[in-house]
């Protein structure tokens, strides 16, 4: 396989996963929420929680759908395109991924029949039931593809025979150096673009509803919905600041040359400063047009004014991650996350003085925010898989020997531009429907009040309940003999 | 023993651990082909139903369990990869192009569930998306089926063919033949979960998709000795013909029962006799690979992780699997008895 087979197929894994993460980001937190709906519904027996929980789960089977698809592509490309990676880690991920799917994929897809479907035929015990597996099931999915993805940038437990990764430790190859503080940073941020998903999609709501004058009870849904979010979204912007701040010293430790290409420091020093703009230069190996606060770049990443810092010319050029994109990743991701915590703050602001609903500007920021969560998800992968470069595995193995030997560019290239085409497509039409449903929003409570679960006057999905025996007068089911 | 045709030089969980394995994965498999099989099948169907009801209907029989069947192929593949990966890496690689047009056909079908419903005038396209898709990843895995039987060409732990070694007549044959057989359990799915003038096309359908499958089972059958592979000698031998000689007559005689069960009415049997055809060919495919996983150069012990991996995963899916086939039980349960002939429009959940 020659260069440009190696670069097709990185483009290609990276579109495929990049695509495929916004669907887990959102629906993991988006299960949580359901959760959450359902429970207070039962409670307190308020209809607006269950109208709630309809709205939001049509919104979850859209992304959960898509999810799927797409995760179905990642299952094979490891071996398609990656055949070197799949014999050489096969030991030690295919279980790991084999336990995500076991424990997690048939936990939800089971259950998320049950819960988009079933609510008549299991009755409301059941039906919660049925929502925490679904939740269960996403936080176990991730929780096992973070521990396969943070072996390859921590591996441990392992030993190396015959040119293949074996394993030593099953306990240490799960839960490696980097994989505790990834999974939390992961599930912090992903119940972060949940929360400011929910929030900018009731914004529209409102702000629609205002446009066209609703009345106040077609919006109370959008409202309810609004400031649960806003409530998520005050309380993790600031955790997942900590968190992040604990993932770079993580990082410092384990991943030198990746900490180094964040920060696109050159040159092994104590006391660096923070870079806030360069264009990093890999060819001259320097940066242009720094703009950097001198001596706070150690304070933040090790906590010590004269921190010493790693610098990218102690490793050789071919060892180098590309530090532009590197770089810019990180740079988008915090301050996202720093945007996300002023917004945070502005709600809380908002709310302590009672105006949460009302501040158009306020309403058209929280719309804006909508894809940041995802957003912020999206470069943070960016950092760490980039920030790996070369390697797969940290280390061990490199990307021109992961690559399947027999396959050619063309065939790479022609898979890539038919992902490219067909995602985009789907994930057209996708935005689309969704808005489609944010247009109309939840039912408003006046319509089913009174109404018995079981006796909604509009029937989402009606099957005859009559059993094995099928209905009264329907032909009779004779057996043949 | 030599039917099993086991390595001499390997004892205890070396030995056995593969052979668990194997079963596991061929039952995912064989969960897979059953399950996805008829929904697959509706979509097949899709287009010549003959009215917007009944493609309603026919989706709504299908949408609570079709994305925990096709959960089953993704274990499939983590299950190559966790156990068998030798075999993974040398498989996806020769199969790249029928894998990726089954992807992107199951990618068009997948989101056509949720699309279909919330549509007004594009109603129509995701109608197509979903039987093109369906009958494109048929078609591919039909077409994987038949590359398996033709066997791979491979050098140690590498495959050393072309990206297009896969695509021959025999092939394509068998991409035809899947069409047949997924539209038998589609259309006796249909008898089963529907009522009406929609269940007797449904009775119409099967009819004529088993006399096709039964034509393309004989055809494959006829073919396969012909083959440059082993398996006239493994088949046409004694004493081996000797204790084969049932899997065909079973066939026959399975088959003659499932044309009486569409015939006379029977809501349930046509279904499950369906299903029990489809587990005979899987059965005589088992029967003409073993123990190759990538035949015929790679046997399922020399594609083997090592025995701790396969212990590590085998604890976890002895507890997991029951679990899962379980609740796969359950969900169907629920969601017994047929679907009601009245949809509101725009119905969905």
């Amino acid at each position: 396989m020659d260069l440009d087979a190696v670069l097709l197929a990185r483009i290609q894994f990276g579109f495929t996963i990049a695509f495929h993460i916004i669907f887990p980001s959102f629906t993991i937190g988006l299960a949580s929420w359901l959760v959450l709906l359902e429970a207070q519904w039962l409670r307190t027996g308020n209809a607006l929680y269950r109208n709630l929980f309809r709205f939001w789960s049509k919104v979850f089977a859209v992304s959960f759908g898509l999810g799927v698809v797409s995760g179905i592509v990642m299952s094979y490309q490891f071996g398609t395109n990656w055949s070197g990676y799949a014999e050489f880690t096969g030991n030690i991920l295919g279980p790991v991924i084999a336990y995500e799917v076991i424990t997690a994929f048939f936990l939800e897809a089971a259950f998320l029949g049950i819960m988009l479907f079933g609510w008549e035929r299991v009755g409301n015990g059941l039906h919660f039931v049925a929502t925490c597996a679904v939740a269960l099931g996403t936080l176990l999915s991730s929780f096992w593809i973070t521990a396969a993805n943070s072996w390859m940038q921590t591996p441990a437990g392992y030993a190396i025979e015959d040119g293949v990764a074996v394993p030593v430790d099953w306990w240490l190859i799960v839960f490696n150096p980097s994989f505790p503080n990834r999974y939390m940073h992961l599930i912090t941020g992903m119940y972060l673009t949940t929360a400011f998903a929910i929030a900018g999609m009731s914004a529209y709501m409102l702000l629609r509803a205002r446009r066209q004058g609703d009345a106040p009870v077609r919006i109370e849904g959008a409202r309810r919905s609004m400031s649960m979010a806003l409530w998520f979204a005050a309380i993790f912007a600031p955790v997942q600041i900590v968190l992040g701040d604990l993932q770079g010293l993580a990082v410092l430790d384990q991943q030198p040359t990746k900490l180094a290409a964040i920060e696109a420091n050159w040159e092994t020093q104590r006391g660096v400063p923070l870079v806030l703009f360069a264009w990093p230069d890999q060819e001259a190996q320097e940066n242009r047009w720094e703009v950097a606060i001198p001596r706070l770049g150690s304070l933040i990443l090790a906590h010590d004014l004269d921190g010493e810092i790693p610098g990218l010319r102690d490793v050789p050029r071919d060892r180098q991650p590309p530090v532009l994109p590197v770089f810019f990743s990180f740079r988008i991701m915090v301050g996202l996350g720093f945007l996300m915590l002023g917004v945070a703050a502005w709600s809380l602001w908002l709310r302590w003085k009672g105006r949460l609903f009302d501040s158009p500007a306020f309403l058209w920021t929280c719309f804006a925010m909508t894809p940041s969560g995802i957003a912020a998800v999206v470069f943070g992968w960016f950092t760490a898989e980039i920030g790996r470069q070369p390697w797969v595995v940290y280390g061990l193995l490199h990307r021109d020997q992961a690559v399947s030997p027999s396959v050619e560019a063309p065939t790479v290239l022609a898979s890539l531009v038919a992902f490219v085409v067909v995602y985009g497509i789907v994930f057209g039409f996708g935005t689309y429907y969704l808005f489609k449903l944010l247009r109309r929003g939840p039912d408003p409570v006046e319509v089913v009040e009174g109404e018995d679960v079981a006796r909604k006057p509009k029937r989402p999905f009606s099957m005859s309940s009559e059993g094995l025996e099928g209905p009264p007068g329907h032909r009779a089911d004779h057996p043949a003999e | 023993m030599d039917f099993l045709q086991l390595p001499p030089d390997l004892a205890g969980p070396a030995l056995w651990l593969p052979l668990v394995w194997a079963g596991i994965i061929a039952l995912a498999v064989a969960m897979y082909v059953l399950l996805d099989g008829f929904d697959l099948g509706i979509g097949i169907l899709f287009t010549a139903a003959e009215s917007e009801n009944w493609r309603d209907r026919m989706m709504l029989s299908v949408a609570p369990v079709w994305d925990f069947n096709e959960t089953w192929l993704i274990l499939g593949g983590a299950g190559l990869f966790a156990v068998f990966h030798v075999a993974y890496a040398v498989l996806m690689p020769a199969l790249y192009v029928p894998i990726l047009l089954m992807l992107i056909a199951l990618v068009f079908r997948g989101v056509a569930f949720e699309f279909r419903f919330k549509a007004e005038r594009s109603k129509h396209l995701w109608d197509k998306s979903f039987h093109y898709g369906s009958l494109v990843a048929t078609f591919s895995q039909g077409v994987v089926l038949g590359t398996f039987v033709q066997g791979f060409q491979t050098d140690g732990r590498q495959f050393t063919g072309h990206t297009w070694d896969f695509l021959t007549p025999f092939s394509v044959m068998t991409g035809l033949a899947l069409i047949a057989g997924y539209g038998l359990l589609g259309s006796t799915w249909l008898i089963m979960k529907t009522s009406g003038e929609l269940e007797l096309w449904a009775r119409r359908m099967a009819q004529r998709f088993l006399l096709a499958t039964l034509a393309a089972m004989g055809v494959v059958s006829l073919w396969v000795p012909f083959l440059a592979t082993d398996l006239r000698e493994r088949w046409f031998t004694l004493p081996n013909l000797l204790y084969l000689l049932p899997v065909p007559a079973m066939t026959a005689l399975v088959a003659a029962l499932l044309w009486r069960a569409v015939d006379r009415n029977a809501r349930y049997r046509a279904f499950f006799l369906a299903m029990a055809l489809f587990l005979l060919g899987y059965l005589g495919l088992g029967v003409s690979l073993f123990p190759n996983i990538v035949p015929p150069g790679i046997t399922i012990w020399e594609a083997a992780n090592t025995p701790s991996s396969q212990m590590f995963t085998l604890v976890g899916f002895s507890f997991a699997l029951p679990a899962t086939l379980a609740y796969t039980v359950y969900a169907y349960w629920v969601f017994r008895g047929q679907v009601a002939e009245d949809i509101e429009p725009g119905g969905y959940h």
